[in-house]
């Protein structure tokens, strides 16, 4: 049986698959923003802030229906959100100790709260759990239509918020001075990405729904430097990796999915660290082909000043003699200028300007 | 209280300020977010010791686990080095990559052992009183109480000597390299310590939880003072104080212990920053009460000096006419009015004001500053 047809056929792993593949695509593209605005943890922050919201949203609701703990977990993550900015503002408490603290007293209180409806009598709470960790295998197919839907809104939100996002992003100062509100806007952008990880909550879990916000956006970053194209690469990336970790999970036994889609993501991000436009392959290979620029540079400018002082024009030297001056082995640069036509080389093997040399030594 | 009450109080109380000690140098380092990447991370350190060792009780699960810890920093700072992210995102992607690989570990190999993630993470106190060390026939006590004392001895003992050269670089990093110490040793140091005493915590508290102990207590100190020697003192007693807090709240709800006590962490910070003296925000609410009063004071005084002696004085030094000229409702006037009599910036009679010579200078002062 082909993957393929396994896909189409399964019902538990096509409604997985498909629920990762919309979370990867919502939480990729907003995570861009999270990413670039240097709040990669605020997504930590409110995962876990989420707790106390989900159980509180059961305890009220009396229903474990998706839709009903979101909203509960969206309210509680957002409330974090805010507090987190009203201690920064309000205190000399720093962000990150703001963001560590709410994350984890919020958890705290998910966790006192939790404890507290699992020993009542009653045992229906059975699952609320999995809002911890995550398990995508309980995912319904409801479960995949709200993460669609609630996802697909936030997407053309987005869209429509395009170019605000955009100045909040790389210059609030400059966007605030232009009159675009951006206070309003970052309520906006956080208030998304409160939606982006709540959907995201009873799949992957709060501790890793964190890694769905950066893992894509930072594999991203390294391929463009391009808002949109960032967005629509970290979609799809988070696409992928949703897809693939979803499929894994299924073929490969005890293998948790939250924990595979995560690390297909991190490989994606390792891939992108090293191979993309900005990595570190490339980098590198640039490094060295500037560092042996120089180095010809040097030779170069080195035998026109031997010629000057011993010779005049046209009188041929050692390689040892030229590479004396830097106190270096000149004959690499030697030949690699002679490939370039800018030396020449005559029968004793001694090296001297070519009239084209010249003209380029004095250039330089 | 049963000896297993108390058991527990004291494994919470030690493990707490052990916490905060070592928190309260990562806050002012503003690297308070390792301790959650740390408290998760260490659980692939664990797992990979549990599959060496085959036991969930052996010491190198610790060892393990510690070196974890450091191997997070570490790649964390790799990561960030290569400046192809900033450091917030370098922890969001190493940490819930080594947690997952831990959690993979953990549902292949070691389901069905007392290895779970939740206890892990979320950590039970209740049940620590049960593991005790039992040697030559005596029993010392629980294991973890004395395996975090050890830590908490540790951590003073390596905060003691070091106490100098980690002040000068959490304060003041460029002076501490310039006078040649070596801030990364320090901080692999430091590192090192947040490492050990978040595993030695996990079994008691849960390594969400040692976040909670490990920033709150030093933020909440923060607020209150000055000075690294009575932050660090002040932290470990907020620290104390929400174990014990929370402890009886958790018996009082019958609740997860943890929970309670990281809530307990969460209301000290909340009073703390209500209620500090001079930063907190009702302190801050009644200053800038107090800075509108006196600007008001002012301003009457020099209401009054600019008609005082003139026909209309009569008529525009009431206390009745200053709502009509200074654009202030009658109670807010009778306010200021009163605090300015208490100062004896004016008298009145008749409800007629008039300035006392203080008053005169008052108002002469600000008029000519």
């Amino acid at each position: 049986m082909t993957l393929a047809t396994f896909l189409v056929d399964d019902y538990t792993l096509r409604t997985v698959a498909l629920g990762a593949v919309a979370l990867g695509f919502v939480s990729g593209a907003l995570g861009t923003f999270a990413v670039l605005r240097r709040q990669a943890l605020l997504g930590d922050a409110i995962s876990h802030a989420a707790l106390p919201g989900v159980v509180f949203a059961y305890v009220l609701l009396g229903t474990k229906g998706s839709l009903a703990l979101m909203v509960g977990a969206a309210v509680a993550g957002f409330l974090g959100t805010l507090l987190v900015s009203a201690i920064v503002r309000s205190t000399r408490v720093k962000e990150d100790a703001a963001l560590g603290l709410v994350l984890s007293v919020f958890f705290g209180i998910g966790l006192v709260l939790l404890t507290w409806v699992q020993r009542r009598p009653d045992a229906s709470q059975a699952g609320l759990d999995r809002f911890l960790f995550g398990q995508a295998a309980t995912v319904l197919r409801e479960d995949v239509v709200t993460i669609a839907v609630v996802g697909a809104v936030a997407l053309v939100v987005v869209a429509l918020a395009w170019k605000h996002l955009k100045v909040l992003s790389f210059d609030p100062e400059f966007g605030a001075s232009l009159g675009l509100r951006m206070r309003a806007t970052e309520i906006l952008l956080t208030s998304l990405l409160v939606v982006a990880i709540v959907i995201g909550l009873q799949m992957v879990g709060a501790v890793l729904m964190s890694a769905m916000i950066v893992a894509p956006a930072a594999a991203a970053r390294q391929w463009t430097n391009r808002l949109g194209a960032m967005t629509i690469v970290a979609a799809g990336l988070g696409a992928a990796a949703g897809v693939t970790g979803a499929v894994a999970s299924s073929q490969v036994e005890r293998l948790p999915t939250g924990p595979a889609i995560v690390l297909v993501a991190t490989f994606l991000v390792v891939v992108s660290f090293l191979l993309a436009p900005r990595g570190l392959v490339v980098r590198a290979m640039r490094a060295r082909r500037a560092r042996s620029r120089l180095g010809t540079h040097v030779v170069l400018a080195d035998l026109a000043a031997l010629e000057r002082a011993h010779g005049g024009p046209g009188r041929a030297h050692p390689a040892a003699t030229v590479g004396l001056l830097e106190e270096t082995d000149a004959t690499a640069a030697l030949v690699a200028l002679e490939r370039d036509g800018l030396v020449a080389r005559d029968l004793e093997g001694n090296w001297a300007l070519t009239d084209r040399g010249r003209v380029e030594a004095r250039r330089r | 209280m049963t000896q297993g009450q108390l058991e527990i109080q004291a494994i919470a109380v030690v493990t707490a300020v052990a916490c905060s000690l070592v928190g309260t140098f990562l806050v002012l380092r503003r690297q308070s977010l390792l301790s959650d990447a740390i408290g998760h991370s260490v659980l692939v350190g664990i797992a990979v010791a549990f599959l060496v060792t085959g036991t969930t009780t052996s010491p190198l699960l610790l060892i393990g686990a510690a070196l974890t810890g450091v191997v997070t920093v570490a790649l964390v700072q790799l990561v960030t080095s290569t400046r192809l992210v900033r450091e917030d995102a370098a922890i969001g992607l190493v940490f819930p990559a080594l947690f997952s690989i831990g959690v993979i570990i953990v549902s292949r190999y070691a389901d069905g052992v007392h290895l779970d993630t939740d206890a892990v993470l979320l950590g039970e106190l209740a049940f620590a009183p049960f593991d005790r060390l039992e040697a030559w026939g005596w029993d010392f006590g629980p294991a973890s109480l004395l395996l975090m004392g050890a830590v908490l001895v540790v951590d003073a003992i390596v905060v003691a000597v070091l106490w100098k050269e980690l002040k000068l670089s959490t304060f003041d990093p460029a002076l501490a390299l310039a006078l040649g110490f070596t801030p990364v040793v320090l901080d692999y140091v430091l590192m090192s310590l947040v490492s050990v005493t978040a595993v030695g915590a996990f079994n008691a508290v849960g390594s969400i939880l040692v976040v909670a102990l490990m920033i709150a207590p030093p933020a909440a100190a923060y607020l209150l003072t000055d000075g690294l020697g009575r932050l660090v003192v002040f932290a470990g007693a907020i620290a104390a104080g929400s174990a014990l807090g929370g402890y009886w709240l958790a018996v009082a709800l019958d609740a997860s212990i943890a929970g309670c006590i990281a809530a307990c962490c969460g209301i000290a910070f909340g009073l703390a920053w209500l209620l500090a003296p001079g930063r907190g925000l009702v302190a801050a609410i009644r200053r800038r009460a107090r800075q509108r009063l006196e600007f008001a004071q002012t301003m009457l005084a020099i209401h009054l000096a600019n008609h005082e002696g003139l026909p209309e004085a009569a008529v525009e030094n009431r206390v009745g006419h200053l709502g009509e000229h200074l654009r202030w409702d009658s109670d807010f006037a009778g306010r200021v009015v009163r605090h300015a009599e208490r100062r004896g910036l004016v008298v009145s009679s008749a409800d007629v004001l008039s300035l006392t010579d203080l008053g005169r200078t008052v108002a002469q002062e600000a008029v000519t500053r």
